[in-house]
């Protein structure tokens, strides 16, 4: 037997679910076509660039710290400049930058350069990403509200 | 082909960061960005897995590429990290800023240590 409000509430929800579901399907596509653009682009960098063993990883290096720049500038545009397309953000900014940067190469990096015997590399690798790309972040950021906003928060 | 593993590999990943990061943000009100933060970790965890089979054997370049440098890669990000770090020092949350910076760098390798040992463990 089937609770009464359970028969009443079905009608309403599943398809509310379904709509929500769809409309996120657009978002969801937009994301996955800036991931596969954003992470071929670093392995081209990483086959450019490669790492010598035991060598700092300066191709993901740039990645990270370049991606953290252009996703301040990007972010203050499509929040504080101007409105964007709603699928402007999810395919570049949670899509492409976030396909183009990664956390998991740097932290197994790092575990590999000390698992190689070079600690004083791991650790400059560990600071140097993150501080270059908190202050990518934040200078690229400041600049385009100074640019583009004239200075106003 | 290993264009075509890492293209792939990038358009499972960056999805699966998105939708992890909704469902993650709907579940919580702090301000703390979990969302990327649970992404980051399980990725850091995921890639550590995969190098420590590889280094053991059990995993091919193929597997690496689709699932390293594609999936995890674009499961995890730096940019994302980054923004949402410098909004909180922005918004005045400094100490909590300084606690996702340091919080998530610490559980990623944490995360990349221990998988690692465990990948190597299990397949080795």
């Amino acid at each position: 037997m089937t609770a009464p409000e359970a028969d009443s509430l079905s009608p309403d929800t599943r398809p509310a679910r379904r709509s929500v579901w769809r409309a996120q399907l657009p978002v969801v596509a937009a994301v996955s076509l800036g991931g596969g653009a954003g992470a071929a682009a670093r392995y081209a960098a990483t086959l450019r660039w490669p790492a010598e063993p035991g060598g700092f990883p300066w191709a993901v290096f740039w990645a990270n710290v370049i991606g953290c720049a252009v996703i301040g500038v990007f972010l203050v545009v499509v929040t504080e400049v101007r409105s964007a397309h709603p699928l402007v953000r999810p395919f570049f900014g949670t899509g492409v930058l976030g396909g183009f940067t990664t956390f998991s190469t740097y932290a197994v990096d790092i575990r590999n350069l000390v698992d190689a015997g070079r600690p004083g590399t791991a650790l400059a690798y560990l600071a140097a990403t993150l501080g270059g790309a908190l202050v990518a972040v934040w200078l690229a950021a400041t600049a385009a509200r100074r640019l583009l906003l004239g200075g106003r928060p | 082909m290993n264009w075509l593993l890492v293209v792939v590999g990038g358009m499972v990943g960056a999805p699966l960061r998105y939708l992890t990061d909704r469902a993650v943000q709907s579940r919580h009100d702090s301000v703390l960005p979990w969302g990327t933060f649970a992404a980051n970790v399980t990725g850091c965890l995921l890639l550590g897995l995969l190098t420590g089979a590889a280094v053991a054997g059990a995993a091919d370049s193929g597997v690496l590429l689709f699932l390293g440098t594609g999936l995890c890669g674009a499961l995890t990000t730096y940019s994302t990290f980054s923004y949402e770090t410098l909004r909180l020092a922005e918004t005045g949350a400094r100490l909590y800023a300084a606690a996702n910076a340091a919080g998530s760098v610490a559980a990623g390798l944490g995360a990349a240590f221990a998988g690692v040992a465990v990948g190597q463990a299990v397949w080795g």
